[in-house]
């Protein structure tokens, strides 16, 4: 599993992909500190210290639905263009072995953009006394929530040979799972209760306001785990399916 | 796990996509250090049987077994005895050479101390050492294929599977390939498919013929040719009047028929059909020169084995 890990690394970085995405994310992201944090020294009586990482936070959950699809696109669907996946499933690798490197790798370039952002709340602290407890918060929380992006495009990646197809299906996926609860209009009450509890975002929202709650770590492992799932059946798929 | 006598194994192996056919019933074997040849047209079935040998799939029916391992039970153990090139050659075009050795080379569990020596070692035996450290997108199908067969050989597997090996080298390299194939024989087992004939005769052992998903035969090249000719046939070169030539030749005692074949300059060739027994060869020769014509050209026609495969296809 380690030498498909390091493999998937090195080829991150050879290629332009990974560098383009965490820059885009970088400047969004400190675009947003900047902005939010203008907004709060402009009105003063705001509580800095969790509004601020609570907007913040919660601006960066969109351009990471934006930017990780681009990432995940390509896990499986350039193998299975360039046929190399035939070259991995007829070596003494397991199917899962394949699976957790590739998910792994894509989870450490997602975890190099957020360690990089942490340059933010440690200006702030130069000038200012930052309580580490909430931006700890939401570091978890938009780690779970990345690492939960990236699980689905993994799956959706291994759908489809054509990466753009696998990024935008991506996007596609995950915005419904954020819009999942918006149709207040139709949905009776307690559908809605149901839809509120599937909605991404839902469960985030705790994080940016510094809380965990087990409930949402639960959710985003499910989550991870059920696309995970889904990638090792469609794996598998090749051992049942009509045309190779 | 069964003992083993041969190295592979395979028992009425059918394989359908769907509703189309893969393979039908196929059954052969492979002893061990043999090199066996799988012929057939496009389509035949070459790649799916490959790919089921491999593990890249399970067979619909029927057993596959390498080394005693079945592919469908044991799949880990299979494929930590074959090296595999499939038809396309997939590499990752962004690595160096070396680099993707040595990704294989893990994959393979090779242990760390040994890896570098064995990617030396494949380097060598391949002759992409003046290309070690170069992108794979940047190289030429021929040293890309030698990469793709020295990926394979990494782990010196039991068994090597080689889907179309030359196919779209230049003449050179295809003598380059073929020399290296030959000299694995012995001690690795190899299975190489293709649907170039000569390619056949010169490097392999054994044939497997196979069309449209069937096997139609699995011999040497050799007990082929010898089972199927019908009608030993001689050619003849000479110059001189051709009429005059067929009226001589067509005279001998044994001889069944005499059929122009070829025409150039003032020398014509002709096959010369003649008995099963005995052969003809002094005879025929004696007769040209005795007749004051100049003979060029003697010597016996076997079938191709191209004959033979078109002749054992339309069997069917």
């Amino acid at each position: 599993m380690f030498a498909i890990l390091k493999r998937e690394l090195k080829a991150y970085f050879t290629s332009l992909i990974a560098y383009i995405v965490i820059a885009v994310f970088l400047v969004i992201s400190g675009y947003f500190f900047y902005t939010n944090l203008v907004m709060f020294v402009m009105w003063v009586g705001s509580d800095v210290k969790t509004g601020l990482w609570q907007y913040t936070f919660q601006d960066m959950r969109f351009i990471l639905l934006l930017l990780l699809p681009l990432l995940t696109m390509r896990l499986f669907a350039e193998e299975k263009k360039l046929g190399t996946i035939e070259l991995l499933f007829t070596n003494p690798l397991r199917d899962s072995e394949i699976l957790f490197g590739k998910y792994l790798a894509c989870l450490a370039v997602f975890v190099l953009m957020l360690v990089l952002t942490v340059l933010y709340p440690i200006l702030l602290a130069i000038v200012y006394n930052v309580d580490i407890g909430p931006v700890a918060a939401g570091y978890a929380g938009l780690f779970l929530l990345g690492a939960a992006f990236i699980a689905c495009g993994i799956f959706i990646s291994s759908l489809t040979e054509n990466q753009i197809v696998a990024a935008i299906a991506t996007m596609g996926v995950l915005v419904f799972f954020w819009f999942i609860d918006w149709n207040e209009g139709i949905a009776g009450e307690k559908a809605m209760v149901v839809l509120h509890q599937f909605s991404l975002f839902e469960h985030f929202f705790n994080f940016t306001r510094g809380v965990i709650e087990t409930e949402d770590i639960v959710y985003y492992l499910s989550l991870i785990a059920f696309f995970l799932f889904l990638t090792q059946r469609s794996m598998e798929s090749r051992k049942w399916r009509g045309l190779a | 796990m069964s003992s083993t006598i041969n190295t592979i194994e395979v028992e009425h192996l059918t394989k359908f996509y769907g509703s189309a056919r893969g393979v039908i019933d196929v059954s052969f074997s492979v002893a061990r250090g043999e090199i066996m040849g799988f012929l057939g047209p496009n389509g035949s079935g070459k790649t799916t049987t490959m790919r089921i040998l491999t593990c890249f799939f399970p067979q619909t029916s029927g057993t596959a077994r390498i080394c005693g391992f079945d592919t469908v039970q044991d799949p880990l153990e299979v494929r930590r005895r074959i090296g595999y090139l499939p038809e396309s050659v997939p590499l990752y075009l962004e690595m160096p050479v070396f680099s993707y050795l040595r990704f294989f080379a893990e994959v393979k569990g090779i242990p760390r101390a040994k890896r570098r020596a064995k990617v030396d070692e494949v380097i060598q035996r391949c002759g992409i050492d003046s290309v070690a450290c170069r992108l794979i997108g940047k190289l030429s199908k021929g040293y890309r294929q030698r990469v793709g067969i020295a990926q394979s050989l990494l782990h010196d597997p039991d068994v090597l599977i080689l889907d179309e090996p030359t196919i779209g080298l230049d003449p050179k390299q295809i003598i380059d390939i073929r020399n290296l194939i030959k000299s694995l024989g012995g001690k690795q087992t190899v299975i190489l498919s293709t649907h170039i004939l000569p390619e056949v005769s010169m490097t392999c052992d054994r044939v497997i013929i196979i069309h449209e998903g069937r096997l139609v035969a699995v011999d040497t090249p050799a007990n082929l040719i010898k089972h199927l000719q019908e009608v030993p046939t001689v050619l003849i070169k000479a110059e001189g009047r051709a009429r005059d030539i067929m009226d001589a030749l067509s005279k001998v005692p044994g001889v069944l028929s005499v059929k122009e074949a070829s025409s150039a300059y003032d020398v014509t060739g002709f096959h010369v059909e003649t008995q099963k027994e005995g052969s003809l060869i002094n005879e025929l020769a004696r007769t040209v020169c005795d007749g004051g014509w100049k003979l060029r050209e003697i010597r016996p026609v076997d079938m191709t084995l191209e004959e033979i495969f078109i002749k054992l296809v339309t069997r069917e």
